[in-house]
């Protein structure tokens, strides 16, 4: 067993990626995530790696597809509005079909916002971002040690299925410290990288690096191929918790993050006052855990409650997966707000009427 | 018989969209033969960018990337990055280079990528239909400049190597025209130049080639060889405009 060490998130997040041999990282400073560039920067020139802080979150991402093109593992990482600016090159490396790795650690918006955590960027990063009919796959650690490991899994998924990786913390999740282990890990079958445009070095056809169809049928083609990788990745990829889920419940919440852990803490506050609530927490929120909900759906008496750092996001995917068979409430704190475990706490009592 | 003039290695034996009269298929030949002769296909990896040229990758045989609209800088400095030993060029018109992406251009001269830049400056976007570029001339009539480019509303024409020569990580930048033999022969000999500069890991290489676009400017081929030579010239002038080998500034 690796030795377990103090760290911060932010930092957690570049050692984690330095160790799935992530060759070259491009960041730009935005708070609150500018430490993931700051570690990267002190430790990629000593691993003999390539650190660049690119002129804009722009380039940055554009770099990404330069370097993701020639089969490296790379990785970028902001906080919301640059992922806004990094959006127009997440569609065209989601269109290519380039693996890499993009870490959000998520601040309060819309616009420049505030630099205090938030969520409210669920729909940015499930639904789309930017333009075109693509999904990125999207994880969402709750703790620095979970950040660790999603961080190189998600290099496994991105290579695995040549598609981008979003890592979503809030805030707190990148500034708190934790201890942490780097587990030794399994070395992963993974596919060669055959369509990697490095020069040709003997190949005899070049490679191109490309997302631009201009025959309608043939977009389409390329189109229902992603589809068929996206459905692929909702087969084999979802990955959610289950706490406290095994009896009868007056409610079943669902959040993620670091928020899910502050709703074990309102879990415990309401066991005591004789109120059992479970907690689906997603740890991929594309593909969203729909299965999830099957499991506890005969076992909740007063239906579900999407708990958000964000005005109301999630609870539409929370929605759809209830598909109306019970009552979905939503509870949601923004701008950088963190609610209480009282707090959600409170607003159950309203929901399921108190103590038993 | 001795084959004397042949198809470069680094062209695909395929017919180009460009359209008659147009300048792409002579730039895109002089990149080809400088591939050749430096026996560098293997290891050459172009970008090509959003504009006229966006399917530049279709004709050459070496790797390929097609960019985001003026993100051609930033993507060949990921590949550059990634594969040190690689030699790695952008093929970039000037709505792609000079509007879009002056960032990317810019800081990727400031920091002295290696890597090549081949800048098509026709002084219009082509690809849309003719509508004013930063490099419009004043007084040019485009479709979005349709009673000639006023500079007092519309700012003026950004001479881009002149810029970029300014910048201490541009090691060699020249503007070229291929409106005539000589000039074409020139050109040739300052895409060679830059490319060999980029293999002798010195620094960012930047060639402004000026180009027609008989479609767009409304006129014929032979007019516009003209135009290029009444109009574009005196506002871009040729030559060299860094060559820090030499320690030559102008």
């Amino acid at each position: 067993m690796a030795e377990k060490v103090l760290m911060k998130g932010n930092e957690a997040i570049g050692e984690a990626a330095i160790q799935a041999g992530c060759q070259c990282f491009f960041g730009y400073p935005i708070t609150p995530q500018t430490e993931v560039a700051a570690y990267m920067s002190r430790r990629m020139p000593k691993v003999g790696r390539v650190y660049l802080q690119a002129e804009s979150e722009v380039a940055a991402i554009n770099m990404v597809y330069g370097a993701a093109g020639t089969g490296v593992r790379v990785m970028t990482s902001s906080s919301s509005p640059g992922i806004s600016l990094k959006a127009e090159g997440i569609s065209y490396i989601a269109g290519a079909e380039l693996p890499c790795v993009i870490i959000n650690i998520v601040r309060g918006g819309p616009g420049l916002g505030g630099i205090q955590p938030a969520q409210s960027d669920y729909f940015q990063a499930t639904k789309g971002g930017g333009h075109g009919d693509y999904k990125l796959v999207v994880f969402a650690p709750a703790s620095v040690q979970e950040m660790v490991d999603l961080v190189q899994d998600a290099f496994d998924v991105a290579d695995k299925y040549r598609t981008p990786v979003m890592v979503m913390g809030d805030g707190m999740l990148g500034q708190m410290m934790e201890p942490v282990e780097f587990k030794e890990r399994p070395k992963k079958e993974l596919p060669e990288k055959t369509w990697a445009a490095n020069g040709l070095r003997g190949r005899e056809k070049h490679n191109i690096i490309n997302s631009l169809f201009l025959k309608p049928e043939e977009l389409e083609d390329h189109n229902n191929k992603l589809q068929a990788k996206y459905k692929e990745i909702e087969n084999n990829e979802v990955r959610y918790e289950l706490y406290n889920c095994d009896e009868e419940m007056d409610l079943v919440i669902v959040a993620y993050g670091t928020l899910a852990r502050i709703c074990k803490n309102a879990i415990k506050m309401l066991k005591k006052e004789g109120i059992n609530v479970g907690l689906i927490r997603p740890i991929t929120l594309w593909p969203f855990p729909t299965e999830a909900f099957e499991k506890v759906m005969d076992k909740t008496k007063n239906g579900f409650i999407s708990v958000e750092m964000s005005c109301g996001q999630m609870v539409e995917d929370v929605a759809l997966s209830v598909n109306g068979r019970k009552p979905v409430h939503f509870y949601g704190r923004s701008g950088g707000m963190v609610p209480t475990p009282a707090e959600v706490a409170n607003r159950i009592k309203g929901i399921v009427g108190g103590a038993k | 018989m001795a084959v004397v003039f042949e198809r470069p290695k680094a062209l695909l034996d395929v017919p180009t969209h460009y359209c008659p009269g147009c300048t792409h298929g002579v730039i895109h030949r002089l990149v080809a033969e400088v591939i050749d002769e430096l026996g560098i296909l293997d290891k050459t990896i172009g970008v090509a960018p959003v504009g006229c040229s966006v399917l530049a990758y279709d004709y050459f045989t070496c790797d390929m990337y097609e960019a985001a609209h003026g993100r051609a800088p930033a993507v060949a400095t990921g590949i550059k990055r990634s594969v040190p030993d690689s030699v790695v060029f952008t093929y970039q018109g000037d709505g792609d280079l000079a509007a879009i992406g002056t960032a990317e251009i810019i800081h990727a001269a400031a920091r002295g990528e290696k890597i090549t830049t081949i800048f098509v400056n026709n002084a219009i976007y082509g690809m849309t239909g003719g509508q004013m570029a930063p490099t419009t001339l004043p007084g040019q009539v485009t479709e979005t400049s349709p009673y000639g480019r006023d500079v007092n509303t519309a700012g003026h024409p950004i001479r881009v190597s002149e810029m970029i020569s300014t910048l201490d990580g541009a090691v060699y930048v020249e503007r070229v025209s291929v409106d005539s033999v000589p000039n074409i022969i020139k050109a040739k000999k300052a895409i060679k130049k830059a490319f060999e500069i980029q293999l002798k890991g010195l620094g960012f290489s930047f060639v402004e080639v000026l180009s027609i676009c008989p479609t767009n400017w409304g006129l014929s081929p032979n007019e516009s060889i003209k135009w290029l030579r009444d109009n574009m010239i005196p506002y871009y002038p040729l030559g060299v405009k860094k060559d820090a080998t030499t320690g030559e500034v102008k």
